[in-house]
């Protein structure tokens, strides 16, 4: 292990940065880097902590005895298949059931139009890799997926945030923003938006929306992506039509398992109009070669030996239960602070009371044993430090309980800090950094 | 480390007392006086190669390493433990990592490891308060004792006693945050910049790897500062920052008596905070470090004396800057160094000449025998 230490190459003035290939990285690689934030959720993972931090889906909700038997029985009869390669679009039984699964939004698709991904990150790597070249502009809501700004950064995109309100993006925001970047002559690229249960506003895109964004959309020449993995968790009526269903050449889809069933099968999916659809498999061979088939023919066979839907309606009911536990606390233990209510999916976005910064303030948060994602992380500029995300998906409701009545304590005594001294939430220049998401925290 | 810019400006020395009063106690088992030290750097270099060519033969010892915790350094602690765990087996030691668990006492009581090394960075780890436990336990362990320990980790007791032990070490104050809330912000802020000036170093009093440490540079970067250190602890340590070259001299006793390694440089674009510490690329590090004989000697006579009168055992770093006068000038100690790929301890060991195996192997062998001989 000496050796690593050894392989230093002298700096600029003769030291060593312990990376011989510190001047060798690609521009977009810069920012690549471990905060001291990532480094808190550390803590955060110790079983003394209630984290209200990560987006993980509550898999004791599964039924494992029931999926390890089909996984068994599927390398039993099919494992020179299941362990084999496969379609570099993916495999055609499974891209089936998604057209069933997507119909559920009122998307009309063919088997053919799908490519399945290695989860739906890796459809928004490939959708950036083929689109956005240095200085193309992406426009994404005001806050928007930290899994995505971080994609788009990597590709050295710009982003311009878009505000949302309770039903969603503004058009009319839109519009206007979408007006000045043509003023300016800024080429923008895409508008990604996560439209039903949003990550992390928790905010639904109106049905009297949607034909708006596209049009405006349309109008401006801008392909939107579609990024929809909460959509059938949705706690009360059925789900509003995708964005896809009405616009079949304008919207890039994307969708994915890991909400739904379980992210550890790493599956998810794109559907796209021909030529991009054709585009996105050679970028995705190129990539990756073919995503697993093990975990495709294992989502495919759990589809058809087990109720999926049916278990799709326990989750709903179960994160119901857990959305419930904790804005009933946040009303109990935060009343300063303000919040939305989501009608479904994992998130509820909180905004703190004037003067306290998210950021800051974790550090006394994971001393309490409590953790959440501070908003500064869903802003491409550093911004947001004044919201913070609360997932409700993971813990159990007594937990949720719980956490929130130590963040409401720890909220308590930081505001006393911010009275004290006289600090505001402005943004630290020196914070002007996406932190990537570790895998939990999508 | 101060965590400060570049360009900074030159401080007085000085010893300033800080609020709290404790003091150390230098009856740290084993802890050799100092003059059996060695503060040549040149010389020391040499004697630590002489005194253990080989990697130490481990065969059949059972060491526990515990890594990991509950305080905001878990992460830092997590890597350094595991790399001290693979030296360890080259020694041929059966090594076990162990987080800190309502698990890990039964487990000790059960297994009875010959050493222990706790190599947890933050409270519990390096405040003393476990190495209390494994002294209860009975249990054998490499590193400082649990009152020293503790003396240590208050960087204004441990400044305290460095400066009475002739050390210069950078003027401070240090201030718990309900004295701000009974007195008034504005009006002990504006003392503070009163006796010190700018630039300044808010940290927190106990604290590591950067966290929670503000470089301030004027009155209006204070109180966010001052939000942002008490987010990591309840008292703050504010202190004149100082220009000049930013070293950490480590200092091992293997039984031999303290000897100090080559010091390591560490020269960043920016402040040296936990993303220059722990990112390998925007820090440039020299080991040795870019010093004459003589400033290399003060550096390491230093460190020998910040580990002794501190009664500090088998291994520390001290964290100092050089100044414009080629005076060290003390910031603080570490009882439990990093040892992580882009730690300063495993630099300065390779620049002496030793291998990390060997060195941390004679750490365990000097830990058996302080035991053995109680």
């Amino acid at each position: 292990m000496d050796d690593k230490l050894s392989t230093g190459r002298p700096g600029p003035t003769g030291g060593t940065r312990l990376d011989p290939w510190f001047g060798a990285y690609a521009q977009r690689a810069h920012g690549m880097r471990a905060s001291e934030i990532r480094a808190l959720f550390a803590v955060a993972n110790r079983p003394e902590v209630v984290s209200l931090a990560g987006g993980m889906p509550y898999l004791d909700g599964l039924p494992l005895d029931s999926i390890a038997d089909t996984i068994q029985r599927l390398v039993a009869t099919r494992g020179t298949t299941v362990l084999q390669y496969g379609s570099g679009q993916g495999d055609e039984t499974l891209r089936e059931h998604i057209v069933d699964v997507v119909a559920m939004e009122g998307i009309d698709a063919h088997p053919d139009d799908v490519v399945v991904t290695t989860g739906s990150q890796q459809a928004l790597d490939l959708v950036a890799r083929i689109f956005v070249d240095p200085g193309d502009v992406v426009v994404a809501e005001a806050p928007s997926y930290v899994g995505a700004l971080g994609v788009f950064r990597s590709y050295q995109a710009e982003v311009e945030h878009v505000p949302l309100d309770a039903d969603g993006l503004v058009p009319e925001a839109l519009e206007a923003t979408l007006e000045r970047l043509a003023r300016e002559g800024r080429r923008v690229k895409l508008l990604y938006t996560v439209p039903n249960f949003h990550n992390p506003a928790g905010v639904t895109l109106s049905a009297e929306r949607r034909p708006k964004i596209l049009e405006i959309a349309r109008r401006y020449g801008v392909l939107v992506v579609e990024d929809n993995p909460y959509g059938l968790l949705g706690f009360s009526g059925d789900p509003l039509p995708a964005l896809r269903a009405s616009d079949e050449e304008g919207v890039l889809y994307l969708g994915s398992f890991s909400k739904t069933f379980a992210p550890g099968y790493r599956v998810g999916w794109v559907i796209a109009p021909h030529a991009v659809r054709e585009k996105l498999v050679l970028a995705s061979e190129s990539s990756i070669l073919c995503p697993s088939n093990a975990s495709q023919l294992a989502i495919s066979a759990y589809m058809e030996s087990a109720d999926w839907r049916g278990q799709i309606k326990s989750f709903r009911e179960l994160y119901r239960e857990r959305r419930d536990a904790m804005t009933t606390a946040l009303t109990e233990h935060m009343p300063d602070s303000s919040w939305n209510t989501p009608d479904g999916g994992f998130y509820v976005w909180v905004k703190l009371p004037p003067g306290l910064d998210a950021r800051a303030m974790l550090p006394r948060a994971v001393t309490s044993r409590v953790a959440y994602v501070p908003g500064t992380a869903f802003f491409a500029d550093g911004t947001g430090a004044d919201h913070l995300r609360l997932s409700y998906c993971f813990p159990t409701p007594e937990r949720i309980r719980e956490g929130v009545r130590r963040l409401g304590s720890v909220i308590g005594d930081e505001r006393d800090l911010a009275d004290l001294f006289g600090t505001d939430a402005d943004v630290d220049p020196d914070l002007r950094d996406v932190d990537n998401p570790g895998p939990d925290l999508a | 480390m101060q965590s400060s810019p570049s360009a900074r400006e030159t401080g007085a020395a000085g010893t300033a007392d800080g609020a709290t009063t404790d003091t150390p106690d230098n009856t740290t088992p084993g802890t050799p006086n100092s003059s059996a030290s060695s503060a040549d750097p040149a010389g020391s270099t040499a004697a630590a190669s002489s005194s253990s060519p080989e990697a130490a033969d481990l065969q059949g010892c059972h060491v526990v390493v515990l890594a990991g915790g509950m305080s905001h350094e878990r992460d830092v602690s997590i890597r350094s433990g595991r790399r001290v765990a693979e030296s360890l087996r080259t020694c041929g030691a059966q090594v076990t990592v162990r987080d800190v668990d309502a698990q890990l006492l039964p487990f000790l009581s059960e297994h009875r490891p010959d050493v222990v090394w706790p190599l947890l960075h933050g409270a519990g780890g390096e405040d003393g308060s476990l190495r209390d436990v494994l002294d209860l336990l009975g249990l054998c362990y490499v590193g400082t004792g649990p009152h020293a320990s503790r003396s240590t980790w208050n960087k204004a007791i441990a400044k305290r006693v460095a400066g009475q032990a002739g050390l210069s070490t950078p003027d401070h104050v240090t201030l718990p945050q309900s004295l701000f809330r009974d007195l008034g912000a504005r009006a002990v802020l504006a003392g503070v910049v009163e006796r010190l000036g700018f630039p300044l170093i808010v940290k927190p009093n106990e604290g590591g790897s950067a966290l929670g440490v503000s470089w301030v540079a004027d009155a209006a970067a204070l109180p966010r500062a001052m939000v942002e250190c008490f987010a990591y602890g309840d008292v703050a340590l504010i202190e004149r920052a100082v220009t000049g070259t930013e070293i950490g001299v480590s200092v091992i006793d293997d039984g031999s008596g303290p000897r100090a390694l080559p010091a390591v440089e560490v020269t960043t674009d920016g402040p040296y905070d936990y993303d220059a510490r722990y990112n390998p690329g925007r820090t440039e590090y020299f080991a040795p470090a870019r010093l004459s004989n003589e400033l290399a000697s003060r550096a390491a006579e230093a460190a020998i004396t910040a580990h002794t009168s501190l009664g500090l055992r088998h291994v520390s770093r001290t964290d100092m800057i050089i100044d414009s006068d080629g005076v060290p000038q003390f910031l603080e100690v570490n009882v439990v160094p990093g040892t992580t790929e882009t730690s300063l301890l495993p630099q300065a060991i390779r620049a002496s000449g030793r291998s990390l195996a060997d060195v941390y192997g004679s750490l365990v062998n000097a830990a058996l025998t302080s035991a053995n001989a109680r």
